[in-house]
């Protein structure tokens, strides 16, 4: 029955998050994405789709790609996690970020943080990529802005150091 | 002094580092403490009376914040152009999706619990569903013949040319609804204080229309509303008018409850409630000489606006100024019109009737190529516009605009004949057929027609007590680079250093009404504005003793002298519209626009047809868009552009039933991937321009026109069938390739 249904109680659930040893109060089935921007302000994770197509929302945990809007809290009881605040520590951007502003490759923003975080994880498995490579590589990440082209630009930019 | 210009330069995105680092705060990164989540509960029908509205007895309604139309302490409208849409249906419902009744409670997981839990009886009534049910009139859903607007551009005497003709060509062309599909759904947080009045933030194009819509639905005047635009991810013309329906709707529940509202949609609800392009319906009646000039024509336009009139006589009015493409008509009749049906409001969406009118006429000028035996290229070098001519309104071309130039670089840099002959010779034996498209058009950039006069744009800028600079105008970022730009204009004008400018959020307590952020306006009509009024900062200290070539120091000195001695140093300038300009709004003609940017894009596409999916293979886009004040960034603008005019051709189809979308998400309702775009090489011609801050014409509409009957005659190329309708989704090429067959066979 609406509204009376019994929702299992809070629960602890203990995770790394951009190298920080975090513990949060939360039921089981929430979104990780919620988890992020209300239990821990990292509002840098966005959510475009809530379904798990634009990618908005991806995080790295584990050192895979997930989007975080399909991960419920309690699958992440234990996990490192990295999003997009994790990477430049400091007023200093990392290679990626600069490039993805020298060429352009953020235009609105909101899918930057997700669109990053899957060309750093290109990156950590192909340090050159191919434009194909790249191509296929992003394509879980949807930008309605630039078409793309700018931010191959910049996955290349950064693959080639010009940007350290 | 510094070393060199800033305009024309790819300096950094003001906003950039935020949007990289995840440090940007857009609306959903908001929140304010003791705020409610609004909700909205919403017609299921497209058109009928409310019967009764009852409330699931069992569900548990404490802390519910309710409002209806009662609540409205104004007038129950949302305040355009013009005033028939009401912000919650009273009594009877227009078309599906339309909101009903609103909901506020502290925890967002409940609320759409509570949505469930509201039922609504009606008695339907007979929906309106296409374009042609609404001009037969059989059901009256809007004003006495469910027209909203209608427009005639006459030029010359057509009746006389159909003699003369040696071909007359027809052609019917339609065009589908489009989602904006930015990233980020529409969202606000209202705020209510019986001083203050009500504050909205929210993701939004246009301040100064959320402005306008709450002091009319709220009933307060000009000073308590004040509206803010948080950072916006993206908008596309989806952000220009739907942010007044929503802030309307989160302010109502701000001023019952007395408590912050956030109201923040979900994909589906966005995709489903929200505006979309009008779906469109063109028809051409053509007289054509032998040697291919065209003599005269009729053309019929016609776009689907929905329930409320929304914006649809000003996308109407583009649509049919656009409609004769970039070519001379010594006579022609375009006859535009705008008609209701039972769908959500269509609305704003780049291009704004320009992509549809011109899919039309870019694919009718392959037809009226086919017709007199000569090839696209020829058929569109022979009837370009030149100097000196006139366009459909009598407009003249004054530019030395040079489109059969243009057009030849765009098939050298496609390598468009090479390719068109060994198309025809491999496209024989595999299933695996390709072929080669030209689109070319144009896109008047600002206002149509008196529109600017009527705005009456205003610009600050301000030099501020440390020295540096800052501009005030509503115009928006959203990812075009408004505020990139309009630095560097000011930072040009006032010869500074680009890092020593930046720009006011849009804030209606802070800056002056610059106009909307729509139609290609923002770098030409309100970067004039920043130029000049950053002059007038420049005279002001001119008179202190600042003259000819100071460095950044003196000038910094001179402003914080100033400021010290007078409390502020601001100038503002007003738009001036210039001299011997004439528009006749009554009989459409005239000068349209300020100028037109020009472009030749030319699509290359592969039709498999074992899958019958068409793919774009290359895409050239040649365009003259004046100057390109920061190359980066204008690069962008199209390379977008045309990804989301691919999409228009190719992926993107709104499944209708009953007046409702049924594929409201990204999951069923396709863009294009990483994985789907061709290289999109951009070229630019830069031609000296009077026209906009250092010679810039607009730019970001330009982009979705082309792309659509690129693709479409490209397919036509690749297949030898015709394609007058899009999107062209794999079921519509079967289709069309299979009836082709059966005629074939008859």
């Amino acid at each position: 029955m609406i509204g009376n249904s019994k929702r299992p109680g809070k629960c602890e659930v203990s995770l790394t998050v951009n190298g920080e040893p975090k513990t949060v109060r939360v039921y089981p089935m929430e979104r990780l994405l919620d988890v992020l921007r209300l239990e821990l302000g990292l509002t840098g994770t966005k959510e475009g789709c809530g379904e798990g197509e634009c990618g908005s929302c991806s995080v790295v945990m584990d050192g895979k790609l997930v989007n975080s809007c399909l991960i419920p809290a309690l699958q992440v009881a234990g996990a490192t996690l990295t999003t997009i605040e994790g990477l430049a520590l400091g007023p200093r951007l990392t290679a990626l970020q600069a490039a993805f502003l020298k060429c352009g490759g953020a235009q609105c923003g909101i899918c930057t943080p997700g669109m990053i975080l899957a060309s750093r994880q290109l990156l950590d498995k192909k340090p050159k990529p191919t434009l194909e490579e790249i191509r296929e590589g992003l394509s879980g990440n949807l930008c309605r802005c630039t078409g793309y082209m700018q931010i191959f630009e910049a996955v290349m930019e950064a693959a080639s150091g010009n940007s350290q | 002094m510094k070393e060199e210009q800033v305009v024309g330069q790819s300096v950094p995105r003001k906003e950039g580092h935020g949007k990289v680092t995840g440090a940007a705060r857009y609306i959903d990164d908001i929140s304010i403490p003791g705020m409610l989540y609004g909700a909205t509960v919403r017609s299921q029908v497209p058109r009928g009376v409310i019967k009764k509205i009852s409330f699931d007895e069992h569900f548990d309604w404490a802390e519910f914040v309710f409002v209806t139309a009662k609540d409205i302490p104004g007038k129950n409208c949302i305040a355009l152009i013009g005033d028939d849409q009401p912000c919650l249906a009273d009594g009877v419902v227009n078309h599906p999706e339309e909101p009903i009744l609103l909901l506020a409670h502290p925890n967002r997981h409940k609320l759409r619990k509570a949505v469930e839990a509201v039922w609504i009886e009606y008695e339907p009534l007979p929906a309106v569903l296409t374009m042609e049910e609404s001009e037969q009139c059989s059901q009256i859903i809007w004003g006495s013949d469910n027209t909203f607007k209608t427009f005639l551009i006459a030029k010359g005497d057509v009746e006389s040319v159909w003699g003369k003709a040696d071909y007359i060509v027809e052609g019917e062309y339609t065009t589908g609804a489009q989602e904006q599909l930015y990233i980020e759904n529409n969202g606000v947080i209202a705020v209510f204080d019986s001083e203050q009045g009500i504050t909205i933030w929210g993701s939004l194009q246009c301040p100064y229309y959320v402005h306008k819509a709450m002091m009319a639905l709220l009933n307060l005047p000009a000073e308590k509303v004040r509206v803010v635009q948080a950072e916006t991810g993206g908008a596309f013309g989806g952000k220009e008018d739907y942010p007044s329906i929503i802030a309307g709707h989160a302010a109502l529940l701000a001023m019952k409850s007395r408590r912050p509202v956030k109201i923040i949609y979900d994909r589906m609800e966005d995709m489903t409630a929200t505006t979309k392009r009008h779906p469109s319906r063109t028809r051409h009646r053509t007289a054509v000489s032998k040697e291919g000039k065209i003599l005269g024509g009729e053309i019929e336009f016609t776009i689907d606006g929905g329930a409320y009139a929304t914006l649809s006589s000003v996308v109407l009015s583009r649509g049919v100024i656009h409609a004769g493409g970039s070519y001379y008509w010594p006579c022609v009749r375009i006859r535009g019109k705008a008609v209701a049906t039972n769908y959500p409001p269509h609305g704003a969406f780049r291009g704004f009737g320009a992509p549809q009118s011109l899919f039309a006429m870019e694919r009718h000028m392959d037809r009226i190529a086919q017709a007199v035996g000569l090839s696209p290229v020829e058929i569109r070098r022979r009837n370009f516009l030149k100097p000196g001519e006139t366009t459909t309104t009598e407009q003249v071309i004054r530019e030395e605009i040079d489109l059969g130039k243009f057009l030849e670089r765009a098939l050298v840099l496609s390598d468009y004949r090479a390719k068109k002959l060994r198309f025809t010779h491999e496209n024989g034996g595999g299933p695996v057929k390709k072929g080669i498209g030209i689109a070319a058009f144009l896109h008047g950039a600002g206002f149509t027609g008196s529109g600017e006069r009527y705005l009456a744009s205003v610009v600050g800028v301000e030099g501020c007590a440390d020295g540096t600079v800052r501009v005030l105008a509503s115009s928006t970022e959203f990812g075009q680079g408004t505020n990139t730009v309009l630095c560097q204009i000011a930072a040009e004008a006032l010869n500074l250093p680009y890092k020593y400018v930046q720009i006011a959020q849009p804030d209606t307590n802070q800056v002056p009404n610059s106009g909307p952020t729509v139609a290609s306006r923002t770098a030409m009509v309100v970067g004039s504005l920043v130029r000049s009024a950053a002059i007038g900062i420049r005279q002001t200290l001119a008179a202190e003793g600042l003259h000819g070539s100071y460095t950044p120091e003196e000038f910094k000195v001179a402003c914080r002298r100033h400021v010290a001695e007078h409390g502020e140093l601001r100038s503002y300038a007003r738009y001036d519209p210039p001299a011997g300009v004439f528009w006749d709004d009554q009989k459409y003609r005239g000068e349209a626009y300020a100028c037109f940017a020009w472009a030749i894009y030319i699509a290359e596409v592969e039709v498999d047809l074992s899958t019958y999916a068409a793919t774009v293979e290359d895409f050239v886009a040649l365009q003259e868009v004046g100057r390109v004040l920061h190359p980066i960034l204008a690069k962008g603008q199209i390379a977008g552009g045309v990804a989301q005019g691919i999409g228009f051709a190719l992926y993107e189809k709104v499944v209708w039933q009953n007046g409702r979308m049924q594929n409201g998400q990204m999951t069923n309702y396709i863009m294009p991937t990483s994985a789907d775009l061709p290289p999109i090489r951009v070229f630019f011609e830069e031609m000296g321009n009077i026209h906009g801050a250092y010679g810039a014409k607009g730019i970001g509409e330009l982009p979705m026109d082309g792309p659509a009957p690129a693709i479409a005659n490209a397919i036509e190329d690749a297949l030898g069938v015709r394609f007058d309708s899009i999107p062209l989704l794999p079921e519509d090429i079967f289709e069309a390739v299979s009836n082709s067959e059966l005629s074939e066979t008859r």
